[in-house]
């Protein structure tokens, strides 16, 4: 029953991500200019493609002696660890008032506290592997207006799918108090399907059920309207011929200042943005084979305006 | 294309385990299923004596086709001795001699026996001429002794029987006792008795056989022909027939032991059941049919690389579980293989301490590390104090249990410390990073997991197929390979999706 209508829908499950389209479609080789956001930072910036300015990156625990005075002069910045996975192990800091600093989440917390998380960062505590690791002070988003009352003390950020080159499918990401500011959704955020014709939020889940509006807001979740979305599926687009990945996870933040920005890109993207969109990736995913399947390398406005075409809604 | 090939090296790796596992069982039959008792027996004899600095020739008798027995397999240990066995007429003996010999010398003979196989008796002997009476008196009180006998006997296995519980009687009547009082002792007198009636007689010595039975004599036994076969009596009773457990070791009379150039010589004898003991008679029959393949099994190597061997062939069992687990069903657990670990420390433990010993601990981990936490160590250095934590926690129940007198609280040690740190560790980052319901969901998962495995694990079916039959294993590696590729849903997915599928129904 369950099986059957999953199967009908053509939802993909997570073996079938990892053997059909992970180990099939993303090259082990290309795997660290994504899971080292360094590299990926410096890749994107190289290509043109708008990513949030760094601050400084802390490599050597020596370093943390210095990070209060070279923290002094932000207000508000995002600490990261550089191989950090699942969104674990990013601290966002909001406000200060002298030496305390207010986390996204509202928190207070000291320079200490800082410098504790960036050494458990430097340890390797939320990389894969456990392996030492650096940890990136970057500019904080300042996410526009438009989700100001969608997402709870946090960054909403637009994920897109991207699947040999042509985004496929993408939903917002926003955080809720269960996520503690973070857009995760296995850690609670709340995904809202987009139309990718027109860029419009259609239904939400938050853990995996369906929701019509925010659980701490209140404020209706369908029918938002994304700015510059032709602007922002070209930007997924490119990420694609950055990496060679053809499975491949786009997170964008609008910013009200720089427009949008690539956060991160993701090789390991997950299936929950089927729920958000209400429908299983496996027809998207054939449609996009066949149509490549006539052609070779088609240019990133012919795969933005197949995926405008064709994975809209009716 | 990938899958077909796939498909082809899966089945013939299954195929090989399968057709050697086969092989094992049906033409070498190996046991399928564990047998607590078997009644193989290691039947050892050593013989040690003081050699005089020359020359010394041993010889031991030893047993030539039991009755009710079959000899599987014998070996003789015997350092710098040249050995030859000889057989003859029931007689067989190890010979060992050595030129020069000095000090005390311990020598060998072992074999290993197990019941049912009929086996050639010897031959009947010609019918006795009736011996030479020491004296009249002897002989008329023979005769008479006889005679009674016979007056109340139906046939020979009777009359010997009768004879015998006559001799054997604590008071015996006025026809027994003239005999008795010649002072012979009760074995060789029933065979003079009974060579007197022309009945052939001779005395058998064996074994009873009794597990871990150490430095046990020879028992004096009596087989009797009856002109078709050899009927044995116990000497000390006269009952008819041989125990099933009794081992005749040595037919006919003359020495058990002979040595030439030593003194103090003496025998012993132990006996140890094999707890493999189907597998022996495997092996023996592999070496009676000439099988070309090697001996695939542990049961070669020395005992204690077996016990380790038992633990390691359930390692790939345990994590094929977890690749169905994990992939199939679509548990989330801490660590990919933490949980087999788990459960193989609950092997030492027992489920239930295991389990309450598993919680316990982690929950005891959790708070110090929390506490740890406040201190903001560096990474290491924390796993480091949290380690050390778990031992002293771990050494304080096994303190405080055995202080109550709680066995079970000794069998921690082998508790994987190691693997409780990481649990640890890693359910306290998800348990910041994530919430505490997915910390305790994965925490769960795991010990359900573990559990499972650990069900598994003390299956003594499971426990017994994998460790004779290791070839299973390569079985286990097929389906692992076919479920390297299986790419349809986890059971957990139809929960997780369940938004979507039933919006299909609906729909539909």
């Amino acid at each position: 029953m369950i099986f059957q209508g999953l199967q009908e829908r053509g939802v993909l499950g997570i073996n079938a991500r990892n053997a059909d389209l992970i180990s099939r479609w993303n090259e082990r080789r290309y795997f660290p200019l994504v899971d080292d956001k360094l590299r990926t930072k410096r890749l994107a910036e190289k290509a043109g493609i708008a990513v949030p300015p760094l601050y400084g990156v802390v490599r050597a625990y020596h370093e943390l002696k210095h990070l209060r005075e070279r923290l002094a002069d932000y207000d508000e910045f995002v600490i990261k660890p550089a191989h950090g996975s699942g969104g674990n192990g990013i601290l966002v800091i909001s406000d200060r008032y002298g030496d305390r600093l207010v986390k996204a989440s509202g928190e207070v917390i000291s320079a200490e506290d800082v410098e504790y998380h960036v050494s458990n960062a430097l340890s390797g505590m939320y990389s894969l592997g456990g392996q030492p690791d650096a940890a990136m002070i970057e500019y904080r988003v300042a996410f526009d207006p438009l989700f100001e009352d969608v997402a709870f003390r946090g960054v909403p950020d637009i994920r897109t799918l991207v699947y040999r080159g042509v985004p496929v499918m993408a939903m917002v990401r926003m955080p809720t108090r269960a996520s503690d500011g973070r857009a995760n959704l296995h850690q609670g955020a709340v995904g809202a399907g987009i139309d990718l014709a027109t860029g419009t939020t259609r239904r939400a889940v938050c853990r995996e059920r369906m929701i019509e509006a925010h659980p701490d807001t209140g404020k209706t979740l369908a029918g938002l309207r994304i700015p510059g979305w032709g602007q922002l599926l070209d930007l997924a687009a490119r990420c694609h011929d950055l990496t060679s990945l053809g499975y491949l996870g786009v997170d964008v933040v609008l910013d009200a200042k720089y427009g949008p920005m690539m956060l991160e890109l993701n090789a390991r993207p997950g299936i929950s943005i089927q729920t958000a969109n209400d429908e299983g990736l496996r027809p998207r995913l054939e449609r996009v084979d066949a149509w490549l399947a006539e052609r070779s390398d088609p240019p990133v406005t012919d795969r933005v305006a197949f995926a405008r075409d064709h994975f809209g809604s009716f | 294309m990938r899958n077909h090939q796939l498909l082809v090296l899966s089945a013939i790796i299954a195929l090989a385990g399968l057709g050697l596992f086969y092989y094992k069982a049906a033409i070498l039959g190996l046991p399928l299923e564990p047998r607590e008792r078997t009644s193989v027996w290691t039947v050892e004899a050593r013989v040690q004596f003081q050699s005089r600095d020359k020359a010394a020739r041993v010889a031991l008798r030893i047993p030539e086709s039991p009755p009710n027995f079959e000899v599987i397999d014998e070996s003789f240990v015997s350092s710098g001795f040249g050995l030859t066995s000889e057989g003859v007429d029931g007689k067989r003996a190890a010979l060992w001699a050595k030129r020069r010999a000095s000090g005390k010398q311990t020598l060998y003979y072992r074999a290993v026996v197990h019941p049912g196989s009929v086996s050639a008796p010897p031959p009947p002997p010609n019918f006795p001429q009736p011996p030479e009476e020491p004296d009249e008196a002897f002989a008329a009180a023979a005769e008479a002794l006889r005679e009674e006998v016979r007056r109340q006997s139906a046939d020979i296995p009777t009359f010997a029987s009768m004879l015998l519980a006559r001799l054997a009687d604590p008071t015996p009547d006025e026809f027994a006792r003239p005999v008795l009082e010649r002072d012979m002792e009760r074995v060789p007198l029933a065979i003079h008795l009974l060579a007197g009636a022309r009945i052939p007689a001779r005395e058998i010595r064996g074994l009873q056989l009794r597990d871990r039975a150490r430095e046990i004599p020879l028992d004096s036994w009596l087989a009797v022909h009856d002109e078709t076969d050899w009927v044995f009596f116990d000497p000390t009773t006269g009952v008819i027939g041989l125990p099933s457990d009794f081992l005749v070791w040595s037919w006919g009379d003359g020495p058990l032991l002979d040595v030439e150039g030593g003194r103090r010589a003496r025998v012993d004898f132990s006996v140890l059941r094999n707890r493999h003991g189907s597998v022996e008679v495997a092996r023996a029959r592999a070496a009676v049919l000439g099988s070309p393949l090697p001996w695939l099994s542990f049961l070669e190597l020395p005992i204690a690389t077996q016990a380790v061997y038992q633990v390691l062939v359930l390692l790939p069992i345990g994590s094929l579980l977890v690749v169905l687990l994990r992939n199939v069903v679509g548990l989330a657990t801490f660590g990919t293989f933490m949980p087999i670990l788990i459960a193989l420390a609950f092997r030492e433990t027992q489920l239930l301490w295991g389990v309450v010993l598993f919680s316990a601990t982690v929950a005891l981990g959790l708070l110090a590390r929390r506490f740890l936490e406040r201190l903001k160590l560096l990474l290491v250095p924390r796993m480091a104090a949290v380690l050390t934590i778990v031992v002293l926690i771990l050494g304080l129940t096994s303190l405080l249990g055995y202080g109550a007198g709680m066995e079970r609280a000794l069998s921690t040690a082998l508790f994987p410390i190691v693997i409780l740190t990481m649990v640890i560790e890693r359910m306290s980052v998800v348990w910041e990073e994530v919430g505490a319901r997915a910390a305790l969901q994965q925490a769960v998962g795991s010990l359900v997991v573990a559990v499972i495995a650990y069900a598994v694990f003390s299956n003594r079916l499971v426990q017994h197929l994998s460790f004779v039959f290791p070839e299973l294993l390569l079985v286990a590696l097929a389906l692992m390979l076919l479920l390297g590729r299986y790419s349809g849903y986890r059971l957990s997915e139809l929960y997780r999706f369940r938004a979507l599928g039933t919006t299909a129904e609906e729909s539909a």
